[in-house]
């Protein structure tokens, strides 16, 4: 596409980034047709090519961003499907990352909407407060209806999110280190995430003792926590770059001690964000520090896996249950549009023994994505029920998916239990039968292996 | 009533407050778009040399709302420009100033799958491809596949009877669709055709299908559903010269073989679509032929050897039959995805001629030599089967002077088609690119006709006024409009 800036605008580094990624775009349309949040509204401003359109404007004039831009920004779920379908390699994670900064700094946001993300991003990273907050949500629960009817939607989509039981406490806390009995292969970093730790530790449980199993040793860093993914999906670079420097460090610390195989996530969405720490720092002078370089944050990126990505060189030997469990499996569109991961869980999981399912329409997003469910309920609610049918349609037992986030939207709108498919595997290969699955049980024999 | 004496105090657009009013009588809020920021969104298509902002957007979903919408314009005199996907390459969905855009992006239903009748009726926001995926459990398809066919709407496969790599067996837009509902510029509901072949009377929808939205908003289409071959699978065949290709195709089609498609490309797109899709195109021939058979295995296997005993004859340096269907679609990811990959190099205006297959091969060399003679790339991808040529004149947009080169080089292109006995469209329309290419094609007295046959439809000439036709001849037709109007208001 043709851009207008001018010379001395070009020599901002940040609009030099957005005109290398408006140029690639040919405004074909492609992309609209896949975009998650299109096929729901049908407006062209809630679609990649408009909101691509729009920042072009917006950045061209000079001007600060506006209620228009805002709103349809901030009603992309970063799925990143435009990226697969566009033909044309237009960037536009990045540009959607610059114009979220430019709307967190310059944008029009009610008190209100300050507030609700301001919370967010002060509890969700924090395992600590979002127990606490956990804690209130449940007392405050009753008030839910309420809060819909005097139209603080998000403040009352919150509240119908949070899980209705405490979940059982984790098997491995905090941090530490599991050494596989026998021969050890790889020693790997495992980054345990933040909401993750708290609403569902079983996937992290199950992560340890089957990577242990096969001689990977695995250590969960004392300094581990959450990737910075939330906040910089609402535009809180700096706040990002904390969490982010936090990590490297951790990892740099090890790595020190004897060089590491790998740093293992089992957060699709996090995955998406750690594995783009080298751009984050590189493109963000700012989050540099002298412990922290540009390219320690590429070494870490370039460390990082998919705990599918690993696992699937891996021989596990026969499993240990005989059943005709059927699983859907959903890809999360951090693994399938932003890492490019498309069957790796669907493999291991076939050869574990389970019968595996597609889901039609795999490409659109659950509505999940991240805080998406709590900021923008109405969108998110009708993505939600859209995956729940096509779901329903290829009659699954189980459903498996390979992002917390994904699991809980999943979990809230259908009725067929959820899991992380780590946990399915786990199951498979020795370890406990996951959470919400004990109705299955009788399904399932062990192989007597002894 | 003064037009456009009021203005609507909230946003900038020069929307009269009173017909506002009504249109909000009508539609939602969320159905209505008039800030700045939002109104830019809509003032492009794919063909973005040309944006002009509208008064307003209007998003309506049923057919009654767009009848509600189209009569209340009627009578402010605002004019239409109907939307799909906002993806023609021609400008077909650029606004005008003085317009409202109105977009069936939300009408995007599919309204009732009869397999017994072999018709799908749809809402005509659906997208084409959509159409195909309900029905291919069943063993249908919807035949028509425009390369766009992921986003582009039925509406606008009608409005430019869009055609595709397939119909070179299937036909075009016009020879698969089995009736319409079409609202009228004064806001009337209109039905043509139903879910059987042959209507009574005049063939009106052959008159709907290509009409641009000039004559009517077509809102529901039943289209028909043909059955699924049993199989089918593409062949590479790589030349060292475009004559040899374009003799090569002359002479499959001469000897009465019907491939599904025959397609085209020259060396910079082979480049470009391999580096998009890798799909294991030879990237050391001047000339890509991708051709598909389908049917039985048997029938394919047959069909193929002779496709290549007649090849053999112009000297095809590289031979592949896709051995698997992952290898086959990823062959033809690489065609479909072939514009939209261009932009990985360039900006591009993609032409849309079409040339008697006899003179393929000489219009192809004349396409170069008047490209290098604007110091032009030229990028050659295109339905060779049916002689519909692609040709995409490659430019760095931010030049400044340098699309007027560009408009001149296409012009010469498409007039070289008219010289070869072609036309100027082959299925992206003429919109606004080719509106003043339009003599080329025809003389006055024959765009005289067609242009009363839409003031019969649009007495008004309020539907997509400024397309298709060259605007010194459409403008003594407009004035008419406007005089009947004022006739109205007296």
């Amino acid at each position: 596409m043709k851009t207008e800036f001018t010379k001395r605008q070009l020599r901002n580094d940040n609009i030099q980034l957005a005109n290398d990624i408006f140029r690639r775009c040919v405004h074909c349309g492609l992309c609209t047709a896949t975009c998650s949040s299109y096929v729901v509204v049908g407006d062209e401003r809630d679609s990649p090519r408009g909101r691509i359109y729009m920042i072009k404007d917006m950045l061209e004039s000079g001007t600060v961003p506006d209620k228009t831009l805002t709103t349809h920004m901030d009603r992309c779920l970063s799925c990143f499907s435009c990226m697969t379908t566009c033909p044309s390699g237009v960037d536009y994670m990045h540009l959607s990352d610059l114009a979220r900064e430019e709307i967190e700094t310059h944008g029009p946001r009610s008190f209100y909407d300050r507030m609700i993300r301001a919370m967010l991003s002060s509890t969700l990273p924090y395992p600590g407060r979002f127990n606490v907050m956990l804690l209130l949500g449940r007392l405050a629960r009753p008030l839910q209806p309420l809060l819909a009817i005097v139209g603080l939607k998000q403040m009352a989509a919150m509240l119908e999110m949070l899980p209705a039981r405490r979940k059982k406490s984790p098997e491995f806390k905090g941090g530490g280190t599991a050494r596989p009995k026998g021969q050890q292969h790889k020693r790997v970093l495992l980054m345990t995430g933040c909401v993750q730790q708290v609403v569902r530790p079983s996937i992290n449980d199950a992560s340890i003792r089957l990577m242990a199993r096969q001689g990977i040793e695995v250590i969960v860093p004392e300094k581990s926590g959450c990737c910075g993914a939330l906040d910089l999906h609402m535009g809180k670079v700096e706040k990002a770059g904390v969490h982010a420097r936090r990590n490297i460090q951790a990892f740099k610390e090890l790595e020190e001690q004897m060089p590491l195989d790998g740093i293992i996530i089992n957060a699709s969405g996090c995955g998406t964000t750690v594995k783009d720490y080298g751009h984050l720092f590189g493109s963000n002078k700012s989050l540099r520090s002298k412990k922290i370089k540009a390219e320690d944050a590429v070494k870490f990126s370039e460390t990082v896996f998919d705990i599918s990505e690993f696992l699937i060189n891996y021989n596990f030997g026969t499993a240990q249950l005989w059943s005709d469990l059927k699983v859907a499996v959903h890809i999360p569109c951090s693994m399938m549009h932003g890492q490019k991961i498309t069957d790796h869980p669907q493999t291991l999981l076939r050869n574990a023994g389970f019968t595996v399912l597609p889901i039609d329409e795999a490409h659109i997003c659950c509505g999940s994505a991240g805080v998406y469910n709590v900021l923008q309920p109405e969108i998110a609610t009708s993505l939600g029920q859209r995956k729940a049918d096509h779901i329903s349609r290829a009659k699954p037992d189980i459903v498996a998916t390979a992002n917390l986030g994904c699991l809980t939207q999943i979990d809230h709108h259908s009725s067929v239990p959820v899991v992380h498919f780590i946990e399915l595997l786990d199951w498979a290969y020795g370890g406990p039968c996951p959470d919400g699955l004990e109705n299955l049980k009788d399904r399932v024999d062990h192989l007597d292996q002894d | 009533m003064g037009l456009f004496s009021t203005l609507h105090d909230n946003s900038t657009s020069n929307l009269p407050r009173s017909a506002l009013a009504e249109f909000q009588q009508v539609l939602q809020p969320n159905q209505i778009i008039l800030d700045e920021m939002g109104r830019r969104a809509y003032e492009t298509d794919a063909f973005t040399a040309y944006k002009v902002m509208p008064l307003a957007v209007l998003l309506p979903s049923s057919t009654q709302e767009v009848a509600d919408i189209t009569a209340i314009a009627h009578r402010f005199d605002i004019p239409i420009i109907p939307r799909g996907a906002g993806t023609s390459l021609a400008g077909g969905a650029i606004p005008i100033e003085t317009a409202i855009v109105l977009c069936l992006s939300r009408m995007n239903k599919i309204l009732d799958i009869n397999t017994t009748n072999r018709s799908a009726k749809v809402q005509a926001g659906v997208t084409n491809l959509a159409i195909s995926d309900a029905v291919s459990d069943q063993g249908f398809f919807y035949a028509p596949d425009p390369s766009s066919q992921l986003a582009c709407t039925i509406a606008g496969n009608i409005a430019m009877n869009s055609g595709g790599a397939h119909c070179l067996k299937y036909g075009v837009t016009t020879h698969n669709l089995m009736g319409v509902t079409l609202v009228t510029s004064e806001g009337e509901i209109l039905e043509f055709g139903g879910d059987y072949l042959d209507p009574a009377g005049y063939d009106f929808l052959s008159l709907i299908v290509g009409s641009e939205g000039g004559l009517g908003i077509v809102t529901e289409a039943t289209v028909m559903l043909r059955p699924k071959a049993e199989g089918a699978r593409p062949l590479l065949l790589g030349f060292e010269t475009h004559e040899e290709a374009g003799d090569c195709v002359a002479a499959i089609i001469g000897d009465g073989i019907t491939p599904v498609a025959i397609e085209f490309m020259d060396r910079p797109a082979i480049k470009v679509c391999e580096d998009f899709a890798q799909a294991g195109y030879p990237l050391d021939v001047e000339a890509l032929l991708l051709i598909e058979v389908e049917g039985a295995p048997l029938e394919i296997d047959e069909s193929l050897q002779k496709i290549i005993r007649t090849a053999s004859q112009f000297n095809p340096v590289h031979k592949r039959l896709a051995k698997s269907d992952e290898e086959a679609a990823a062959i033809w990811l690489g065609r479909k995805s072939a514009f939209g990959a261009i932009g990985r190099i360039s900006e591009y205006l993609c032409m849309d001629g079409v040339i008697p297959l006899s003179k393929l091969s000489s219009v192809l060399a004349k396409i170069n030599e008047i490209c290098a003679s604007h110091k032009l790339d030229v990028a050659n991808i295109f339905h060779a089967g049916d002689g519909n040529m692609h040709p995409l004149i490659l430019y760095d947009a931010n030049k400044p002077g340098i699309i007027e080169i560009v408009e001149k080089c296409g012009a010469e292109i498409l007039e070289l088609c008219v010289l070869a006995g072609g036309c100027i469209t082959g299925e992206h329309g003429v919109g606004l690119e080719k509106r003043d290419l339009m003599p080329l094609q025809f003389n006055e007295m024959d765009l005289v006709n067609q242009m009363r046959i839409k003031q019969l439809f649009d007495p008004k000439w309020l539907l997509n006024p400024d397309k298709v036709f060259p605007i010194e001849i459409s403008k003594v037709f407009q004035e008419e409009g406007s005089l009947a109007s004022l006739r109205d208001e007296t």
